[in-house]
């Protein structure tokens, strides 16, 4: 997977945890929760979905490790 | 909200119905809402069609009750058997509904009606008449329908729908939530003398403590700080019950179960509080359980009627959001409103050195013709406590 590739597969996570969100809003490198509204359960629903697709969880301490779109996709991606 | 569409009958005529049991569903301007009965019985008539709109109030059928002898059936319906299945409307449209305390119906006064001349009329028509002190008689209808809420004149009509030219002329589509909440609100801020405390709680070690417990289980059973939080409101409302219930008919009434309000965000469609039933019965585990599945249903538009109508407090928790402390606003008939801020860090003061700690800012706000602000202070006490020692809130 490259690190494209895993951008892509958060933002179709982040769009099915919140269908109400287009695509053009979500902004790489923007915190997500707060850009987004997205609260601790959507988030938490979320990090769920992409250790199912990406086979990677993030630990709570890794939290602000992963606040945006880029640097979720590189933390999974050292993690491969 | 005004009325609502009645999507799809779960029943038919004859069926056993259970209480509790889910009987059908209506569209409202929050979503799809499940209608539940509250009472055993018989369906004996679908009073109103699928996909047919409704104005609230409105009869949806009737259900028969098993075991009452035929005179009871034949006095009760008017109170007893109707008022369970209408839709109930979100609590938010407030004054005109009527509120859900334990309380439930006086059916003395209508089985005093002989069956031949008995009038039909909705609950919450029946209440508004009763807090006009207006006789029932004088308002039956010459087609003998039953009396609903909007038959019955309105001293407050004038005060609240001014009438300029200007307003009328305006022909914007209002939102129905907004104009919901902002007829709760004003009531509430017109006639709740509120009082606000605030404490800051170290919350530290009940970070820890979930730090430990979720480093040990499955990322998808993990426990999120704002679930903890819930269930130490709700243990240390079991300790301070006075905040838990309503101020109905100039009465404070304790509510025996605990179902809180929980604000939960539906982003661009706006806010709502559906009510975390039974709270004071679930364990931490069942109350994340229970709380996602809220969140869920709530943004997915299903929640019950029940969820919508029968909160006892509201717990408001803007962390997410980045807010330091909340004051929040009183939902009629409820007694008060927990708010929640954000986790900071910040200076903490142990013995005679200065730390840092993770730090919570907890209000309530209280309806003082119900409690004083003692009560209010015990509850963020023992909230305080039980954040100390978070074991007990497993």
């Amino acid at each position: 997977m490259t690190q494209i590739e895993i951008q892509n597969i958060i933002i179709e996570e982040i769009l099915n945890i919140a269908p109400d969100i287009e695509e053009d809003e979500i902004e790489l490198n923007e915190n997500i929760q707060r850009s987004l509204e997205i609260d601790s359960f959507d988030f938490l629903n979320m990090l769920v979905a992409l250790k199912e697709r990406i086979g990677v969880e993030v630990p709570e301490a890794d939290y602000a490790k992963v606040d945006t779109v880029e640097n979720m996709s590189g933390y999974f991606m050292e993690r491969l | 909200m005004e009325s609502a569409i009645l999507m799809e009958w779960h029943v038919q005529v004859g069926d056993v119905v259970k209480k509790g049991q889910v009987i059908g569903e209506v569209e409202t301007s929050k979503g799809v809402i499940e209608i539940e009965v509250f009472e055993n019985g018989v369906i004996t008539e679908l009073l109103v069609e699928e996909e047919s709109d409704c104005a609230v109030g409105t009869p949806l059928a009737i259900i028969s009750n098993e075991s009452a002898t035929q005179e009871e059936v034949i006095q009760e319906k008017p109170q007893k058997e109707e008022a369970p299945i209408e839709p109930t409307p979100p609590q938010s449209v407030v004054q005109e509904e009527q509120p859900k305390p334990p309380k439930v119906e006086e059916p003395k006064e209508v089985s005093t009606i002989k069956p031949s001349d008995r009038i039909q009329i909705s609950p919450a028509a029946k209440k508004r008449v009763q807090e006009l002190g207006i006789d029932i008689a004088t308002l039956a209808k010459e087609d003998g329908s039953p009396i609903q809420l909007q038959d019955i004149p309105t001293p407050k009509d004038n005060l609240e729908k001014p009438t300029t030219p200007k307003e009328s002329a305006k022909e914007k589509p209002k939102d129905p939530m907004r104009d919901a909440i902002a007829k709760a609100m004003s009531l509430s801020n017109r006639e709740i003398p509120h009082y606000y405390l605030n404490t800051t709680i170290n919350v530290t070690p009940a970070l820890k403590f979930l730090e430990e417990l979720n480093a040990q289980r499955d990322i998808s059973k993990r426990i999120l700080p704002a679930t903890l939080l819930i269930r130490a409101c709700v243990k240390a409302l079991q300790a301070v019950p006075q905040l838990n219930g309503f101020w109905v008919e100039n009465e404070h009434q304790i509510s025996p179960t605990i179902n809180p309000g929980v604000a939960i965000a539906l982003r661009k469609k706006g806010l709502i509080t559906p009510a975390l039933l039974d709270a004071g019965s679930l364990s931490l585990d069942e109350t994340m359980e229970q709380f996602g599945d809220l969140i869920k249903r709530a943004r997915g538009g299903k929640l019950k009627g029940s969820e919508l109508s029968q909160q006892t407090i509201t717990i408001s928790n803007l962390g997410d959001l980045g807010v330091d402390e909340v004051y929040g606003v009183i939902y009629p008939p409820q007694v008060a409103v927990i708010g929640l801020g954000r986790i900071s860090d910040a200076p903490w003061v142990i013995g005679d050195g200065l730390t840092v700690r993770k730090v919570l800012k907890a209000t309530i706000a209280g309806d003082h013709r119900a409690t004083d602000g003692r009560t209010g202070a015990l509850f963020l006490d023992k909230l305080d406590k039980l954040l100390q020692n978070p074991k007990e809130l497993l």
